[in-house]
């Protein structure tokens, strides 16, 4: 079985975000790392392939430039190989120009499952993984916090607002994970060194057989007028315990008339 | 905006609160509100909604073991193709919220916007407001593609309040059918699984004990539990812990779990990731107990406790029952 993972290369979570002032996009120069929450499909992609006795995991990526530094780390753990759509035109793309993206780049690949995030980190819109699933005509099950496969056929525990959900899902499908899903595994020296040589095809939006029209900010379709920081609430006071800081959150709840 | 369509999603009959929000901010910029819904007991929830505004119900019925974004976003593509279509979708930002808006984005091929929390009609057109950054800055945006536009809203980003009339209006209930799906529709719900909880809602309690990874030990959440029944509030949780599997993913709060607005939130052996943050900021006070003195968390907590929470809340419950 071949499992395609979507995965998001995003500026160094630890480094304050930015929007250019220009077109209101975000910044995405200096060094990228993949969204730590792609590193749980990537991880249950191993998972499958590997107790399903066969296949390989892909990853697929989107950038207005070459950027591959986030994805070395996923080809050191295990992934196979990369496809990375990569094309200035690009630039300012919405969930729906990146979905049309990724769908070009499934029909390319043809995997039996894709596995994506629940969201990113950085912009967090929660909506790509199933319009992919809908351009393909695929069905979709997010929010998976287990996953098995047998003959074929996909057994999904979905997290719903009261509990969860059991969904089979016959493939191929796309799959949404949440972080707790598997627990990612750490790349080993020998995976690193491997890792550099394995290949990473990049491919244009034009060699995709995509209109430049229908992704980039030309197909976003979205004006933003202003963006503000918001008012920040203050901090309050600081007790430090002594072993009677109980005593001030009793008086401070007494206040509040809660006892 | 002449008509605003809002999706109107309900188990059992019974309206999930979101919509109830969405629909008293439609009534705000929209002449006529139409709700699309969906599911065996669809039609229990047509009073609920007439309170709330809505003139007609698109009811796509009983979709079996369905999950419901294919049915409901082909059914909803359907009545707009016909020529019957609104101004704009407005969408709670629910787990099958998000299926329906994915999957309705592409059969229309227009954008969803995401992760809004307000909006501004006062100057013609609509403007959204939304949230970035974990809810540090606020983007202005007009939608600028053809109708419909699709929106996806935050929860409790509007206060949900039923129409002042002494007799509201009884909305007309149209059937919609479902074209044909082919293999996009084929997974299937076989069981569904339901945490017990006790006590009140985690996104309608007065009062919010939340625990993280500070709590050091999953058995260490019994003492959450203990102090949220104490203060009759819910019980609430990081999204580490939840991601640990120390507790159910019904209990996280932040950008991913429930958002909650409670009178005091208290928020304990949390650090305060930005996505927690996103989910209780807008508490009306913040208590926080944290060994760290630099958690980003006393940055906006009323009240902050540097200390153990292990040992912190212990006495905490202890005073308590003292004054019982």
């Amino acid at each position: 079985m071949n499992v395609a993972v979507c995965v998001k290369q995003i500026p160094d979570t630890a480094d304050p975000p930015a929007l250019d002032p220009r077109d209101h996009t975000l910044v995405r120069e200096g060094k990228l790392i993949m969204d730590d929450s792609d590193s749980y499909g990537v991880e249950m992609g191993l998972q499958l392939v590997e107790a399903g006795g066969g296949g390989e995991v892909s990853l697929v990526s989107m950038a207005p430039n070459g950027e591959t530094t986030g994805l070395r780390n996923a080809l050191a753990i295990g992934a196979a190989r990369a496809i990375l759509v990569s094309d200035p035109v690009l630039s300012g793309s919405d969930a729906l120009g990146t979905a049309k993206v990724l769908a070009a780049a499934m029909r390319r690949l043809e995997p039996d499952l894709v596995l994506a995030g629940t969201e990113s980190t950085d912009g967090y819109t929660g909506t790509t993984p199933v319009q992919v699933a809908e351009l393909l005509g695929w069905p979709s099950v997010s929010f998976a916090k287990h996953i098995e496969i047998s003959d074929g056929l996909l057994r999904v525990q979905r997290q719903t607002e009261a509990g969860y959900d059991e969904v089979t899902c016959p493939l191929p499908a796309v799959v949404t994970v949440t972080a707790g899903v598997v627990e990612p595994r750490y790349p080993s020296f020998k995976g690193i060194m491997a890792a550099k040589s394995k290949p990473v095809e990049e491919v244009t939006v034009a060699e995709l057989g995509l209109d430049p029209s229908e992704v980039g900010s030309a197909g976003a379709r979205q004006q933003v007028i202003s963006v503000e920081a918001v008012e920040a609430r203050k901090a309050g006071e600081i007790v430090v315990d002594q072993g009677d800081a109980h005593e001030r959150v009793i008086s401070f709840l007494q206040q509040l008339k809660i006892l | 905006m002449d008509k605003i369509w809002v999706l109107a999603e309900q188990h059992d009959g019974v309206p999930v609160g979101v919509v109830l929000e969405l629909l008293t901010a439609a009534r705000g910029f929209g002449n006529v509100i139409e709700v699309v819904t969906w599911g065996p007991s669809s039609v229990s929830a047509v009073t609920a909604l007439g309170q709330y505004g809505a003139a007609k119900v698109y009811d796509v019925g009983d979709i079996g073991e369905s999950l419901p974004g294919p049915k409901v976003a082909a059914a909803m593509a359907a009545r707009i193709s016909g020529g019957d279509g609104p101004d704009a979708i407005l969408i709670g930002a629910t787990h099958d919220g998000r299926d329906i808006a994915a999957r309705l984005s592409v059969r229309l091929d227009l954008p969803v916007l995401t992760n809004v929390v307000g909006f501004d009609a006062s100057e013609g057109g609509l403007t959204t407001e939304h949230t970035i950054f974990g809810g540090s800055m606020v983007l202005r945006a007009v939608f600028t593609g053809g109708a419909p536009g699709i929106f996806v809203i935050r929860t409790k980003s509007f206060a949900a309040e039923p129409v002042e009339a002494a007799e509201p209006p009884s909305p007309e209930v149209v059937a919609i059918d479902v074209p044909e799906t082919g293999a996009s529709d084929a997974a299937r719900v076989v069981a569904r699984h339901e945490e017990e909880r006790s006590g009140p809602k985690l996104d309608e309690a007065a009062v919010v004990v939340s625990g993280g990874r500070g709590l050091g030990s999953p058995d260490n959440y019994a003492l959450i539990t203990e102090l949220a029944q104490l203060l009759n509030g819910a019980p609430g949780a990081s999204r580490a812990i939840v991601d640990a599997g120390w507790v159910p993913y019904a209990f996280q709060v932040g950008q991913t779990g429930k958002t909650v607005k409670p009178m005091v939130y208290i928020a304990c052996g949390i650090s305060g990731a930005t996505q927690h943050m996103v989910g209780m900021k807008a508490a009306k006070n913040i208590i926080a107990i944290n060994k760290d003195q630099e958690a980003p968390i006393f940055a906006i907590a009323d009240l902050g406790v540097v200390g153990d929470v292990t040992k912190v809340i212990p006495r905490l419950i202890e005073a308590i029952k003292v004054r019982r």
